[in-house]
C-alpha cells in the first residue's frame, strides 16, 4: 500500500496526539469550530488543514492549531502549490510548505492535480491539466521535487473539472495511475470529486472507480457540490463545498469502502461553514458507514501490506 | 502521428498562458481546445473558472477590508473589488498577504474622491491583517522597568515587538476604522482631523488605539533603536504637554516591545 505512512522529518514539536491518521472520518478544521471541537465528548478520527492557512509566522492561527494537534492527528492538505504548473514549482512555496510538515507532523500531506499560479499571479482556484504525455512528465517530475523535500511521500487528488482539453491523449484515471507508478505518490481519492467531472463530461462514475487505481489510495474526500447547467442545458456540477454530501456520492463512498476497507475519510465543508454539530453529523454518517466494512477488504494488495 | 495532424492538434493546444489570460477578462472568447462532451467550446463551462477566480478573490478582499465594505455597502464595495482583482492578481498563494494595493486603487478611483479618508481606512485594515500573522513574541512584563535604577530609565533602548507598528493618516481614519469595525455609528467624527494609531498584538488579539501624534513621535523614535530618553525629549518638542506616564503605560499595556536593555549594557543582559 502506497499510503500515506509518514516518514516524518526531524521536527521541532512534540504533540501528546499521534502522527498517524486512523481509518476513521475526519473534518476539515475551521477557525470558528476550535472551541466546539476542544469542548466536544465525540473525537473524530482527524482534522485537515490547508497548508496555506498556517504559513503566517504566528498569532492566532498558530495557536488554535497547536491546540488541535494536541489532541487529534492532522493532515495537511495543499492548495497553492500549482504541481501542473507549466512553469516549474516555487521553490520558496515548498519551503513554506515543509515548515509546516516539519512543525505539525502531520499524518498525510496531500495537494491537487491542478494549477494555480502562471506569471507570477496567483489564482486561488484549481484549474485543470490535459491528459497529454507531457504534462504527465512535468507533474511527475515536480511531485518528486517536493516528495525530495519533504522525504516522504505525498498524495495527489483527482480534480473536478468542467471542461474537456481537445489535446489529452489518455484518460483521467491512466494519466493518475501512471503519475502513482512513476512518482512514487499515493492518491487522493475525492469521490465528490469523481461524481462532478463524470457527470460534468458524461462517463459512469462507477466505470472510473474500477479504473482507478484503489491500492495506491490513502485518504477519501467527501463534499457537496451544486448544480448547474451548461449551454447546451446539459447538467453542470460544480465543486461546491458548501453543503451536504449528495446521496449518489455517499452510494460510490459505500461501494468504494467495501473494496478498500476502512480508510481515513474527510469531510470538506468550506464555503458557507456550517455550524459544528452540522459538520459532524456528516462526519458521524461516514464514521457510521466505516464501521461496519469489512476489516479484512477485498483488495488484496491493500491488505497485504496492512497485516505488515 | 502525420505532420499535418500534429499541426492541427497543435492549433487546439490550450497553454497556462492563453487560459490564465481569459480568466480575469470575461470578454475575451473562451479558448478553442476546451470542449465540453458535446465537442464544442462552451462559454457556460469556462465561465465556472472565471467566476470560481472572481469569487475567491474578491471574496478575499472582502474578508480583508470589512470596514471599507461596511463604508460603501456591499454592492458598490464587490463591484470595486471586482475591478481591483481584474487588474490587481495575487503574486503570492498566501492569501492573507492580499491586498497591498487596495487602499492606492480607492484612493485613485475618482468616483470615491469626496471620500479622501478611504485610503487610511483601508490601509489600517491592511496592517490588522499583517498584526494578525506577525511572529510570536512575549512582550516586557508591566514591572520590567524597575529593574533599573530610576536615574538610567533615560538610557533604556527596546527591542520591538514583531506584531507592532505605527500609522498615522491626515483623516481621522483611526475612529472610522475603529466604528466601522464595531458596527457602530460615525456620528461625531470630523473625517478631516488628523488621527494616529498603535498597532500591537498584546495577547492574541489585535488592538488598534488612537494615540497622540506626540506619540508617534515617542514609540518611532524608540522603534528607531534611539534611547527613552531621546525619545521622551523628540515628543516633547513636537507637543509640551505630551504625557510621558501615560505613553509608558501604554506601551507595557499594548505589548509594544519584546525587551529593554540600557544602552551601553553588552546584549543578552535584557530587563525582561
Ligand atoms: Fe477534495
Amino acid at each position: 500500500m502506497l499510503n500515506a505512512t509518514p516518514r516524518p522529518i526531524p521536527a521541532d514539536h512534540e504533540y501528546l496526539a499521534e502522527c498517524s491518521v486512523p481509518a476513521r472520518a475526519g473534518a476539515g478544521l475551521n477557525g470558528q469550530h476550535v472551541d466546539d471541537i476542544l469542548s466536544d465528548d465525540y473525537k473524530m478520527g482527524f482534522f485537515e488543514v490547508h497548508a496555506e492557512n498556517y504559513m503566517g509566522e504566528g498569532g492566532l492561527p498558530h495557536q488554535a492549531l497547536t491546540q488541535i494537534r494536541n489532541n487529534f492527528p492532522i493532515t495537511v492538505h495543499g492548495v497553492g502549490l500549482s504541481i501542473g504548473s507549466e512553469r516549474g514549482l516555487d521553490e520558496d512555496h515548498i519551503e513554506r510548505l515543509a515548515k509546516v510538515v516539519d512543525r505539525y507532523q502531520p499524518g498525510i500531506v496531500s495537494e491537487h492535480l491542478a494549477w494555480s499560479t502562471h506569471d507570477n499571479h496567483y489564482y486561488n482556484d484549481l484549474l485543470p491539466v490535459p491528459y497529454d504525455q507531457a504534462t504527465l512528465d512535468r507533474v511527475v517530475s515536480h511531485i518528486g521535487q517536493v516528495q525530495d523535500r519533504l522525504k516522504r511521500p505525498i498524495l495527489l487528488e483527482n480534480p473536478s473539472t468542467y471542461v474537456a482539453f481537445e489535446q489529452s491523449t489518455m484518460s483521467e484515471t491512466d494519466f493518475i495511475t501512471e503519475i502513482a507508478r512513476r512518482a512514487g505518490c499515493g492518491l487522493l481519492l475525492d469521490i465528490n470529486n469523481v461524481f462532478v467531472s463524470a457527470t460534468n463530461h458524461k462517463y459512469s462514475p462507477e466505470k472510473y472507480l474500477s479504473e482507478f487505481p484503489l491500492g495506491h489510495v490513502g485518504e477519501i474526500h467527501l463534499a457537496g457540490h451544486a448544480e448547474d447547467k451548461d449551454d447546451d442545458g446539459e447538467t453542470l456540477l460544480i465543486d461546491a463545498h458548501d453543503r451536504p454530501v449528495a446521496d449518489e456520492v455517499w452510494k460510490l463512498y459505500q461501494d468504494v469502502v467495501t473494496q478498500m476497507g476502512p480508510i481515513p475519510t474527510l469531510i470538506e465543508w468550506d464555503n458557507d461553514v456550517p455550524e459544528w454539530h452540522i459538520l459532524r453529523r456528516e462526519v458521524k454518517i461516514a464514521e457510521a458507514i466505516l464501521d461496519v466494512v469489512p476489516e479484512h477488504p477485498l483488495l488484496g494488495e491493500r491488505h497485504a501490506s496492512a497485516a505488515e | 502521428m502525420p505532420a499535418r495532424l500534429s499541426e492541427l492538434s497543435d492549433e487546439y493546444n490550450v497553454t497556462q498562458d492563453t487560459f490564465s489570460s481569459l480568466l480575469l477578462d470575461p470578454e475575451l472568447p473562451c479558448p478553442k481546445g476546451l470542449v465540453s462532451p458535446s465537442g464544442k467550446v462552451d462559454v457556460k463551462r469556462f465561465s465556472v473558472y472565471r467566476n470560481n477566480v472572481v469569487v475567491g478573490l474578491t471574496g478575499a478582499i472582502a474578508d480583508i477590508f470589512p470596514a471599507i465594505q461596511r463604508l460603501l455597502g456591499e454592492e458598490a464595495f464587490m463591484s470595486l473589488a471586482r475591478l481591483f482583482v481584474a487588474d490587481n492578481p495575487p503574486t503570492s498563494p498566501l492569501m492573507f498577504q492580499y491586498g497591498s494595493g487596495f487602499a492606492a486603487f480607492l484612493e485613485a478611483f475618482e468616483p470615491l474622491k469626496d471620500y479622501p479618508y478611504l485610503g487610511d481606512v483601508a490601509r489600517i485594515e491592511r496592517l490588522w491583517l499583517d498584526c494578525f500573522h506577525a511572529a510570536d513574541a512575549e512582550p516586557i512584563a508591566p514591572d520590567a522597568l524597575s529593574a533599573f535604577p530610576p536615574e538610567s530609565l533615560g538610557d533604556l533602548v527596546f527591542e520591538p515587538h514583531p506584531a507592532a507598528c505605527l500609522f498615522s493618516s491626515q483623516y481621522a481614519a483611526v475612529s472610522i476604522f475603529s466604528a466601522n469595525r464595531q458596527g457602530a455609528s460615525m456620528e461625531g467624527i470630523n473625517p478631516a482631523a488628523p488621527e494616529d494609531c498603535l498597532i500591537s498584538r498584546p495577547d492574541a488579539q489585535v488592538d488598534v488605539r488612537h494615540i497622540p501624534q506626540a506619540a508617534t513621535v515617542f514609540f518611532q523614535t524608540l522603534f528607531d533603536g534611539q534611547t527613552l530618553g531621546e525619545a521622551a525629549n523628540a515628543a516633547s518638542s513636537q507637543d509640551p504637554e505630551f504625557d510621558i506616564s501615560m505613553a509608558i503605560s501604554t506601551m507595557l499595556e499594548a505589548g509594544v516591545f519584546t525587551s529593554c536593555k540600557l544602552i551601553n549594557e553588552e546584549p543578552g543582559s535584557t530587563g525582561q
